[in-house]
């Protein structure tokens, strides 16, 4: 679309760029503060410099925590997005249970986060929760709150559990929008099913399999709330993912210099690949 | 290549049809000759690209058979009816360079490589895609893509018959006149039966050579364009035909001849009475072959619209609105007049239909 | 057909299951619970249900949820509205910046803010009340609003507006009278998406406030560590948070394939 320059739009984007700014540029500007000084409580802040980054990017507890993350991130996106384009796939275009399926599907995206902790934590219990007691009297050694393996196998289970829906939600309404004569001239020029999904869905559904990556790598890397309430953490610091270490951090420790170092090399990482995930996308969309 | 027979064919998208309404196509008799170019004319929502889908395979009848070459294909899937097909918006493999959407129908059934580079090339030549065949097809503009999306029909060698629906929606104007000359070429060299569907009159009469009108879920005419404009056999072929359209006029029956509002109808003559029993009587003269004259019907002139190489007038006779054409250069008479109508080109209509 | 059905019926089956056992428990005493493993609640009980309906500190957590969801909401739309139309329309000096600037605040981790949100709302004497909370999860709401109103607008043509500019409508007229009606379901779709992701965040909200404005989700972690394990209680609470997410999603279910692809498949 041939847009017109206007600098007088600035007037209509106001409003968001001072309520944003307002909430993210002066809570930043105290991560910053904090990142660069000394405190011994009392509110007494001397300069530090660049101490608290160093002392951050060369311990070995916040390497663990970003491999952890790393590692977490990676398998849930391998697990997710391929599971939810498969499911999409094979969900019925039209009709009655389309309502159904989706309404059901996307339950999980509105339980509030520490309800999906909650909900998870009781219904892994290894003596009276389904999974737990299923588990276990399946002959399989499962007990989440002592075992590292079963916790990140339950925390993995957990994420699945509550995000796969929304890769669904996103190729399904990719996939409604293929129009059906494609699908007709595929039938006509004899195309079998692979080469319908290989050369007609997998284009069409770049751009929203795109945000489904995006979204799911931004906020599987910001987890915070379910895992807290799931595993603390746990067992020892199994479970400790990047947030989680961050309030361990600030709120536990009130170590501000390195949580607010911490949280700007955070909170970069993110960023980082968030912008090469976009620039990906837009030149998506200028092709 | 085939001979297409409709025999008998009905469609209704409920699953159980009760009412008339329930019915999309109502009974429908086609023969289309091996070979031959049929245009599918009819407004939106006339039943055309229910019929077009169903010979297709892509819908099933409800009743009725369809024969390819006395096969009777009516449950056959679409590529067991080895046809081809050119949708409103251009279907293309937007991944795909040009060269492998062309040769996909071919890759899909397994042909040799040399074989399938060579017919590439050939329809890449005949369409004129030949310099863009390395380029991505996404790239294309419309027309170059309506143009690959018929090259994946004409690469095979034994589709049956090629069909086309509403194919010029998405062309440019200037552009619509030169792609529809190109498929009235390529219909001429390569001798395929092909169908097309259109709700454009122009599309329809250069195309075809067999135009098959349709109204309401049913064929109302099946002739050559001038069959069509000469005799139309229903006042909504005479009227949706032509530009304008065919004057309909409502007539009754008086003193053994016809008579327009209280004057009577010379044009009309020899009128069998039985064909005439009850129904809904008006006759059907075109604006060509309404001529102006000292006696006649009595009109008053009203206005006059400017077409070019003639003009159009509107007349009126007690109040009922016939257009007339009158050639450039003619006389209009100012206020007043009288029409007389051609005797050969007049017809009379008992509801609706021809009568003969 | 019936094959290919398979998977997500198995797939909301998996769904379900944790869904269930959260509204079995909260049918269940505490006692039964604690005591052994059961498929259904053997002793029946609303308990639960009824002491959260009766204590006010259970009942207020819902009323401030609900009430700092609806001010976030209506805030972020609305704010949100004429910066995407201007988004949509118009080209201005450091628009694609802006833009992704924005979409950034969208990936700052909670945690990270969680410590300088409490500082900044205490400074200007809003802690612990509704606003606090609204405005606070404006950080997240008003882009991901931008993004889907953006999406929703690019879809209109631009001859509408043209249209009535030439019929003499001002800026302001043409925008409420013509403009919101036509892109009614992206809008739709942003408060949908604002309300979920607003009702779902907890950190905030819990570090926010204290005792006025308290949610219910932070009312429930309460509950879990203080007063020992009072699972049904938790069940039961847990249960309500799902049905205010349910009702919405149920209204929204037409919009809601477009709205997943973001208004611009």
């Amino acid at each position: 679309m041939n847009k017109q320059v206007n600098q007088k739009a600035w007037f209509l984007v106001l409003p968001v760029v001072i309520l944003v700014a307002f909430n993210a540029v002066i809570p930043l500007m105290t991560v910053v503060n904090y990142s660069v000084q000394e405190t011994f409580g009392d509110n007494v802040f001397t300069w530090a410099g660049v101490q608290w980054f160093e002392q951050v990017l060369n311990s070995p507890r916040f390497h663990d925590a970003l491999l952890r993350q790393m590692l977490f991130t990676g398998i849930i996106l391998a697990i997710e997005i391929p599971l939810g384009l498969i499911i999409a796939l094979a969900m019925p275009r039209k009709g009655f249970w389309v309502s159904v399926c989706l309404v059901l599907m996307a339950l999980p995206l509105l339980i509030p986060w520490n309800v999906v902790g909650a909900m998870w934590n009781i219904f892994a219990l290894p003596e009276i929760g389904l999974l737990g007691k299923g588990l276990n009297s399946l002959g399989f050694d499962y007990n989440y709150t002592r075992q590292p393996l079963t916790a990140w196998f339950t925390t993995v289970l957990m994420d699945v559990w509550h995000w796969t829906s929304l890769v669904v939600l996103l190729c399904y309404a990719g996939l409604v929008s293929i129009p059906d004569d494609y699908y007709r001239a595929a039938k006509i020029d004899g195309a079998s099913a692979w080469a319908v999904f290989r050369f007609i869905q997998l284009p069409k559904l770049k751009r929203v399999l795109t945000i489904a990556i995006l979204l799911r790598f931004m906020d599987s890397f910001m987890i915070y709330t379910e895992v807290k309430v799931l595993t603390g953490g746990g067992p020892g610091n199994a479970t400790t993912f990047l947030s989680i270490d961050l309030d361990k951090i600030a709120l536990g420790q009130f170590d501000l210099g390195p949580a607010g170092a911490m949280s700007l090399i955070y909170f970069l990482i993110i960023l980082l690949f968030s912008w090469l995930f976009y620039t990906l996308m837009m030149r998506n969309e200028a092709q | 290549m085939a001979r297409i027979k409709l025999d008998g064919v009905k469609h209704s998208y409920a699953a159980d049809p009760k009412s008339p309404a329930d019915w999309a196509l109502k009974e429908v008799n086609l023969d289309c000759q091996d070979g031959g170019a049929y245009a599918l004319l009819g407004p939106s929502g006339c039943g055309k690209t229910t019929l077009l889908n169903l010979i297709s395979g892509l819908l099933t009848p409800t009743r009725g058979r369809i024969l390819f070459d006395d096969r009777d294909v009516s449950h056959a899937t679409p590529e067991d009816r080895n046809i081809a097909q050119v949708f409103q918006f251009p279907v293309i493999y937007d991944t795909m360079t040009v060269y492998d959407n062309l040769a996909f129908p071919l890759r899909n059934r397994r042909l040799p490589a040399p074989e399938i580079d060579r017919r590439v090339r050939d329809i890449a030549d005949m369409l004129d895609l030949g310099p863009s065949l390395m380029n991505r097809a996404s790239g294309l503009t419309a027309d170059g893509k309506q143009k690959i999306s018929l090259g994946r029909g004409l690469v095979r060698s034994d589709v049956n018959v090629i069909m086309f629906d509403e194919p010029l929606t998405v062309i440019d104007p200037h552009l619509k006149w030169v792609l529809r000359s190109k498929l009235k070429e390529l219909h001429h060299r390569v001798k395929r039966t092909m169908i097309y569907v259109t709700h454009d009159q122009t599309e329809a009469l250069t195309f075809a050579d067999q135009v098959v009108v349709m109204n309401n879920g049913e064929v109302v005419q099946i002739g050559t364009p001038i069959e069509l404009f000469d005799r139309p056999e229903h006042t909504f072929v005479g009227h949706f035909i032509g530009s304008p359209g065919m004057n309909v006029l409502p007539v009754t029956k008086e003193n053994g001849g016809i008579s327009f509002l209280g004057t009577p109808v010379e044009s009309i003559e020899n009128v069998r009475a039985e064909a005439l029993n009850g129904g809904r009587l008006e006759i059907g003269v075109r604006p060509e072959f309404v001529s102006f004259g000292t006696t006649g019907i009595p009109v008053e002139i009203g206005k006059v619209a400017d077409a070019g190489r003639f003009r159009i007038v509107e007349a009126r006779h007690k109040g009922q609105l016939l257009k007339v054409l009158v050639t450039e250069g003619d006389a209009i008479p100012s206020v007043t007049s009288h029409v007389r109508f051609d005797p050969t080109h007049t017809h009379l209509y008992s509801d609706g239909w021809l009568v003969k | 057909m019936r094959k290919r059905s398979l998977l997500p019926i198995v797939y909301i089956f998996f769904l379900m299951l944790p869904i269930y056992w959260l509204v079995t428990m909260s049918f269940k005493t505490t006692n039964e619970i604690l005591g052994g493993f059961s498929l259904f609640p053997q002793a029946f009980t609303l308990e639960n249900y009824i002491k959260i309906f009766t204590d006010s500190t259970w009942y207020n957590g819902y009323i401030n949820s609900i009430i700092y969801v609806v001010i976030n909401t209506l805030l972020s739309v609305s704010v949100a509205l004429p910066a995407a139309y201007a988004f949509s329309r118009y080209r201005f000096l450091g628009d694609k910046h802006l833009f992704f600037w924005l979409l950034t605040n969208r990936m700052a981790p909670a945690a990270v803010f969680a410590l300088p949100f409490l500082q900044l709302y205490s400074a200007v004497g809003l802690f612990d009340t509704h606003i606090a909370v609204a405005l606070a999860h404006t950080l997240f709401n008003v882009p991901l609003a931008v993004w889907i109103l953006e999406g929703f607008m690019s879809g209109v043509p631009k001859e509408l507006d043209e249209t009535a500019y030439v019929d003499g409508y001002s800026f302001p007229r043409f925008f409420v009278k013509i403009f919101i009606p036509t892109i009614a379901a992206g809008i739709g779709v942003a408060c949908f998406f604002c309300f979920m992701f607003s009702w779902v965040e907890m950190l905030l909200a819990k570090t926010l406030t204290s005792v006025d404005a308290k949610p219910i989700v932070a009312t429930m972690t309460r509950t879990a560590s203080t007063s020992g394990y009072e699972l049904g209680l938790l069940a039961a609470a847990g249960t309500l948070t799902i049905i205010p997410g349910a009702f919405v999603i149920y209204f929204v279910r037409n919009y809601i394939a477009k709205g997943f692809a973001l208004g611009r498949v």
